[in-house]
Formats: structure tokens, sequence, C-alpha cells
């Protein structure tokens, strides 16, 4: 796509996270390489070719690597909490704790510097997005759309729904790390 | 010493840029940058400066500034008055610039965004690596505003006199095939290529966006976000392409068909709303 650039075609979030950390680690010739949902970006590609060559190596069926585990403490307070305890068919507090049971891992950013997509929520706990995006979005909000659940990291609008709220510091510039969550990071979300 | 510039008047949006950030789509962090990268490598050349120095990019506005100290001053990109101490100057060469005198760029007569090189460039603490600031989630430095006070860094290489100007290229930008061409109708790369389309005011430095006979989508349902390059002509449900520009998201959930080549895009920061815009395969 375009020259210098080549977006590789995955079979789901995992296997573009597991591309996406190995092609890290193995410094491939990538000035930029971005997972997303079943995609993996290479950008600013000074060799085609060479790409090819080298990506020709990885193997899917690779355990991929494990990242550090984080854990957010979590306010379960959101505006849209008895919204999703009905669409999961429990209380609120079975949403706090099955919430607050599940690994998740960074599958991918994007949205907004250190918006991360987290992965582990099960297909039947999968929630619509909000038919109207709200305007805005606190930061720190916790959120779930899809099987996606997500914290973000500065005031924006969205659409997801909202369980919670998290005085963690997601996204600081001055870091040298500047996102607390960089694809393949695990989550664990424990109630504050 | 080296001098401060202070911003005594700014109209319009004024930024610092530099070339950008790179190696951090993957947080999220689009790349900014100037939108015209070729004025402000030529406006660093004219003062001297090594091509990646931070410049100021004008937007449609008029900007003065205040040099504490003597400095080489060049104006560059979009075609605007430029003065010293109330007296007119060149447009497209360095400017010497006495110590507490006043530098003015007025409105572009042609174009869109005129940049301003320092001789030493405008050193700002950069973030995350670089000088550039991003407008989508605004990363690095802040919008320059009046009273904002900008660092110069110690003059280095002797001023260029003048520098060749930029061959002019009209025709239309050129396009490689985007990522999602079979999401749309079989000659809808054609009809890209064939169609005059005009710029729209909602253009800026995360998008060029166009209006025309919307592009025909022949798959339905939303694409899993993916990553987006410089340059993707997205397609957004309403069939109206937009060109992503330096503060483009790095993912997007709309199919691209087209990607305009990287030495073309310079031309995007200088088109206004109502300019006529067509595309040509590469």
């Amino acid at each position: 796509m375009g020259r210098g650039a080549v977006l590789v075609e995955v079979g789901s979030a995992d296997e573009a996270l597991s591309l996406a950390l190995w092609a890290r680690e193995a410094r491939v010739p990538a000035g930029e390489i971005v997972p997303a949902a079943g995609t993996v970006l290479f950008d600013d590609v000074s060799d085609v070719d060479e790409l090819g060559t080298r990506l020709s190596d990885w193997d899917p069926a690779a355990e991929p690597a494990t990242g550090e585990l984080v854990e957010i403490p979590v306010g379960y307070d959101g505006e849209d909490l008895a919204d999703v305890a009905e669409h999961w068919g429990t209380d609120a507090d079975g949403v706090i704790e099955r919430h607050a049971d599940i690994e998740f891992v960074v599958a991918f950013c994007g949205f907004s510097p250190g918006f991360a997509y987290l992965a582990g929520l099960p297909s039947e706990l999968a929630v619509p997005r909000l038919d109207t995006p709200r305007t805005k979005v606190p930061a720190g909000a916790v959120g779930l759309a899809g099987t996606w659940c997500a914290t973000y990291p500065t005031a924006s609008p969205g659409g997801w729904r909202l369980i919670g709220r998290t005085d963690a510091r997601l996204w600081n510039a001055g870091r040298e790390q500047p996102a607390l969550l960089p694809p393949g990071t695990r989550v664990r979300f424990r109630p504050a | 010493m080296t001098a401060t510039l202070v911003v005594e008047e700014a109209g319009g949006l004024v930024t610092v840029q530099d070339r950008g950030r790179v190696g951090l789509a993957h947080l999220g962090v689009p790349r900014a940058g100037a939108l015209d990268g070729p004025a402000a490598e030529l406006a660093n050349r004219l003062v001297g400066n090594d091509e990646t120095a931070a410049v100021l990019e004008v937007t449609m506005g008029d900007l003065a500034v205040r040099a504490t100290e003597a400095v080489w001053l060049a104006v560059t990109g979009a075609r605007c008055p430029v003065s010293v101490e109330g007296r007119a100057c060149a447009h497209g060469e360095a400017v010497w610039v006495p110590r507490d005198g006043t530098a003015r760029i007025g409105p572009p007569e042609s174009g869109v965004r005129a940049y301003l090189g320092v001789s030493g460039g405008i050193a700002v603490e950069p973030v995350l690596g670089s000088r550039a600031t991003d407008t989508l989630a605004w990363v690095g430095p802040p919008r320059v505003v009046v009273g904002t006070e900008l660092p110069v860094g110690a003059a280095g290489g002797a001023p260029a006199a003048h520098d060749a100007p930029r061959p002019p290229r009209p025709g239309p930008l050129r396009v490689d095939p985007g990522p999602r061409v079979d999401w749309f109708a079989g000659d809808a790369l054609e009809q890209l290529c064939a169609t005059a389309y005009t710029v729209t005011p909602a253009s800026n430095r995360i998008g060029l966006r166009l209006d025309g006979p919307p592009l025909e989508r022949v798959r339905d349902g939303e694409l899993a976000s993916e990553g987006m390059v410089l340059g993707a002509v997205q397609v957004p449900p309403d069939g109206t392409p937009v060109v992503f520009l330096a503060d483009h998201p790095t993912t997007g959930g709309y199919p691209v068909l087209a990607v305009v080549r990287a030495d073309d895009l310079w031309r995007c920061a200088q088109l206004r709303p109502g300019d006529e815009v067509r595309f040509a395969r590469g």
C-alpha cells in the first residue's frame, strides 16, 4: 500500500499482537510497527523485499511474548454500570466481580495517545456501543465496547459504555515510556 | 547570547513544527511535523540551519515576533507580505532582524501555510524526541499565542542569500492503490482519478477533506480498525475522500482506496477551500 508501507493481514487481534511484538524484537526494517484488530502495518519501510523475507521467519503458532502485568485500581461507579449489568444478566456487583476477574492484554493502541484496546472479554459478555456517543468522556473512564475494554487516557468524545474510573496515569509525554499500557501489556483491574 | 522570539500578534493557527516524531504510532501518537515539508526545509536552509530544525507554521493568519537579540529570519511557503521594523522584505530570502526588532508576516495572498525559520532554530523543549505540535491530541509544545516566548538555538551555518525556487508542480496528486481497493466498485480508482474534487473548509492538519460525487462501496459493514499511513485516501460512509495529513489518527476504521505519494503531500498543505484537486495514478 503506497510506497514504503506494508499492511499484513492476519487472522485475529491475538495474531496481530504476536506478529507486532515479534517484529519489534527482531528489529525488522520498519520505522513504525502498528498492530490493530486484524492487521499489522509496517510503515517507513526502507526495503520492502527484505521486510518480506524477514517476516517469513515469523511462526504464527509460536507462543507470543508475555508482557508486563499492570494493575489498575478502579472505582466501579460508571454511568452505564447498570446498563452493562442488564446486558450481562447480573447486578452491579456481578459486573465488578467478572470484570476484575479477567486478565486483559493490550492488543493495540489507537484513537488517542495511550488509548489501549484491551482484549480478554469473552464474546458472551460483548456489549454494544452507545447509540449516541457522549461528547465528553472524562480522563480515566473505564469503558466497554463489543468485546473490548479501554481506559480513556485523556478526556475525549466517546461511545463506549462506562463502568468505572481510575486515577492511574495512563499517558505522560514526559515519561521515557509515555504509555502506561503499550501493546502486549497484561492488565488486571482491582476494585478500589 | 541566544535570542528569544516574543510573539506580539498571532492570528490563525500558529504551531512549532519540525519533521515530526516517528516510532510512536503503535502508542497512538500521530507523527505531526511541518505539513509543507519542503517549505520548512527551505526556511531552514535560508537561515543556515540544519533542515531538521524547528520552525513556525502559520496557517491563514498573521504573526508578529520581536527578537530579543539580532537574528536571521526567512519566510517561505504560502506567499505572504513580510516586513521588519515596518519595512517590506522579500519572501523566500534571509532577512536580518536587529536586536529588539519586530518582524511581521501578513495573511497569505495565495496558499495556506507560511513557515518562519530563524537562525539557530526554535529551541523549545522537545517532547518525545520532536518539537512538532500535533493538533489531533496536542502532543508537543503548546500552540503559539500572543505572549508566547520562544527560545532560539545557537546559530550554526552561514545564511544562504537565496535558494532555488521550488519547481511548480501543477498537475494532479499522484496516487498508488491503497490496501482496501476491493471495498469499492471495480472502477473506483479510475473514478477517483477522473473526478475534479473541491477542497472543503473542514480541511486541517489532520486531513484534506474533499467534496465531489461519492465513491461507491461494494462492501457494507465496518472495517476493523487498522494502521493508517500518511497520504492515505480514506473514504468514510458518505463516499467523499479525505487525504490523511501529518496529524492523522494512527489507526482508523474506514477503507483506504489510494495513497498519495509522499513527494506530492506538501501541495495538500497549500490548497485552499474551494480549490480544485485531481488525482492520477503514480
